[in-house]
């Protein structure tokens, strides 16, 4: 605990009538709070010998920590892929405007882009806490441009890349600082990525796999290597086989290192994945699946064309499309919509609000758990 | 002695629980005058505890002025692990109701000195004036709290090391597992019970029968510390119909035609 005697004498708040998440369950219980940090009501009552000093009662609620969102492109007209001036105004924006979807983390998402846009934006977009003011920012995530040409979905193939020349030093020559990085979503089937796996790793960022046209066999390498997520299952991958499941085969493959297992993306807006499909993927492998928005600046706008990277995007209701394809370019429901449809679709309340709000400690580092 | 059976563990634990209600309600607590109670833990008294919550909840029983007092808790588990008296004690009443920690006394497992620790304790029943009602439950061994078989029956708050039987019986709380069960307790003695001003024992379930046999068929005897109450000037038995099973026809006639049942 910190503070002393003055942390001692602040007020104690109990949260009734409400449902908590704890163990991976809903639990009907009380969620007792003081100075922005959850308590022991039993050590209160035994070692402080204190009941609480004010009580608000939740109306049969459930009590969530703070939905984390790791894929998030932008929103409310900002875009993080943008190299605009003031990028930091940019994020506050969403920071704030996310808070009422029930997101309280973040990781500010950037699609592939030319080097001088990650040059000018990176630096701008710093770890920060969050609070009422809006989201944490726990790290950029880079998606791109170390992809697959054919798996690239929106993203514009002009500004692909390789690394196969320089591996790593290639990376850092792309992206400039590594600073404010904490997720980088790669093609494993690029020549020497193994290096830039470990590389990335070594340094504490968390490396996913997407937009890849890898099998199974070379994903199961990536891992061994070092990577830890997959970037929205299904989506911009070889399909499953039953010969070879390609990367989702990750989700069952007894070829990852002892001890750890595989976290995975999965965009539940009722677009992207077939709701058999994330069926699928959560009787596969539930403790992995992590819900996404992978959401465009279009989120929280009307209808009508916007700009996402490099390209024009088109907003018809609750889908986006690359202006004038039938290519989905994100998404643009938020993460609560996607935690109910999520719900529908599996009928497991609990496990959906411990999928949004997933603890990012192996992929991410130190991602806060719960935020009040 | 009073022997009050009921047909079944949710009504046995109904009437307990009404009533401790009223004793309350009719002591009239306030600032300068605390009612005492002395509490079990274990099984049995489950039932009853859910209803006082029951009863708090509808605004017909506050604790703002009772002080209780528990009558044993483990050596040596932490106060915080699942098994111990005091988690159980704070799941499945105090949470509930509006008691003041500070009136809420659980003997300390794992304090320094142990014997200290007991008789501070007895100390401190001393200062709140005593026990108004002390409420127990008996083991299939005829204990009462933690006063095994061959316990002295004016024996005080002290450290006893349990009896296997006792160590069996809650291994099912440890996972299977002898090894993490607790050898040693701290428990109010038997003649700590027989101070206060009125005992309320409860005994459900067909596999204490015998032991309430024991306890009033039988004569007083340490082997079957419970029998000690026959000795009280003020104790009520209260039992479901599974429990009287070893008892003669006659004794449960009686009770059941002397006792009119609220």
């Amino acid at each position: 605990m910190r503070g002393g005697q003055g942390a001692a004498r602040a007020p104690v708040l109990q949260f009734t009538n409400c449902r908590i998440l704890r163990g991976r369950a809903l639990l009907r219980e009380d969620l007792w709070v003081r100075e922005g940090r959850i308590l022991d009501p039993e050590k209160l009552f035994f070692e402080e010998r204190r009941v609480a000093d004010e009580q608000r009662d939740c109306g049969g609620c459930i009590l969530a920590p703070g939905f984390i969102d790791v894929q998030i492109n932008g929103g409310f007209g900002v875009d993080f892929s943008q190299a605009a001036e003031d990028v930091g105004s940019g994020v506050a924006l969403v920071a704030q405007r996310i808070l009422s979807h029930g997101v309280t983390s973040f990781c500010p998402t950037l699609v592939t882009s030319p080097p001088e846009v990650y040059h000018k934006v990176l630096p701008q977009i710093p770890v920060k806490s969050g609070g009422p003011h809006g989201a944490g920012v726990l790290g950029v995530h880079l998606e791109g441009p170390f992809i697959s040409r054919e798996k690239r979905g929106a993203h514009p193939e002009a500004h692909l890349r390789s690394f196969e020349a320089n591996a790593f030093q290639d990376v850092l020559d792309t992206y400039g600082s590594l600073d404010n990085v904490c997720i980088v979503t790669l093609a494993p089937e690029l020549g020497r990525s193994h290096e830039v796996i470990q590389a990335l790793t070594a340094r504490g960022i968390c490396v996913s796999l997407g937009h890849s046209v890898a099998d199974l066999r070379a994903a199961e390498e990536a891992v061994q290597s070092g990577a830890s997520f997959i970037t929205h299952l299904f989506n911009a991958m070889l399909p499953f086989h039953h010969r070879d499941p390609g990367i989702v085969g990750l989700l069952t493959s007894d070829r990852l290192p002892p001890g750890r297992h595989i976290f995975y993306g999965m965009i539940a807006d009722g677009m992207h994945t077939n709701p058999a499909a994330l069926r699928i993927a959560h009787r596969a492998h539930p403790q992995g699946l992590v819900l996404v928005t992978d959401a465009v600046p279009a989120l929280g706008l009307g209808n009508g064309r916007h700009t996402l990277g490099q390209q024009e995007v088109e907003v018809d209701g609750l889908t986006a499309y690359v202006a004038g394809t039938q290519t989905l370019s994100g998404s643009i429901a938020p993460m609560d919509v996607c935690v109910r449809h999520f719900l529908q679709a599996t009928v497991t309340l609990g496990k959906a609000s411990c999928c949004g709000m997933k603890t990012l400690r192996q992929p991410c580092g130190e991602a806060p758990m719960v935020r009040n | 002695m009073r022997l009050v059976i009921l047909d079944n563990y949710d009504l046995a634990s109904e009437w307990a629980a009404k009533y401790i209600c009223n004793r309350i309600i009719q002591f009239k607590p306030g600032q300068d005058r605390y009612f005492t109670l002395g509490l079990p833990t274990g099984s049995t008294p489950l039932g009853c505890y859910k209803k006082l919550i029951e009863y708090h909840k509808n605004g017909d029983l506050s604790f703002k002025y009772v002080k209780t007092f528990n009558m044993d808790e483990y050596v040596g588990l932490p106060r915080n692990h699942p098994e111990s008296y005091h988690s159980y004690m704070w799941n499945n009443f105090f949470k509930h109701i509006d008691i003041d920690p500070n009136n809420a006394h659980i003997l300390d497992g794992n304090a320094a000195d142990l014997q200290a620790e007991c008789d501070a304790f007895e100390k401190k029943i001393k200062e709140a004036g005593g026990i108004d009602l002390f409420v127990g439950g008996i083991g299939p061994d005829g204990h009462i709290a933690f006063n095994e078989p061959g316990s002295s029956l004016v024996s005080r708050t002290r450290l006893k090391t349990l009896a296997m039987d006792t160590i069996l019986a809650n291994a099912k709380y440890f996972d299977g597992d002898l090894s993490k069960v607790p050898t040693m307790a701290l428990t109010v003695g038997v003649g700590t019970v027989m101070d206060a001003r009125e005992v309320m024992i409860l005994i459900t379930g067909a596999h204490k029968a015998f032991a309430l046999y024991k306890a009033i068929e039988e004569g007083v005897n340490h082997m079957w510390t419970v029998s000690a109450f026959q000795q009280h000037p003020r104790t009520i038995f209260v039992c479901d119909e599974d429990a009287t099973l070893e008892l003669r026809v006659k004794t449960v006639k009686y009770f059941k035609d002397c006792t009119p049942i609220a």
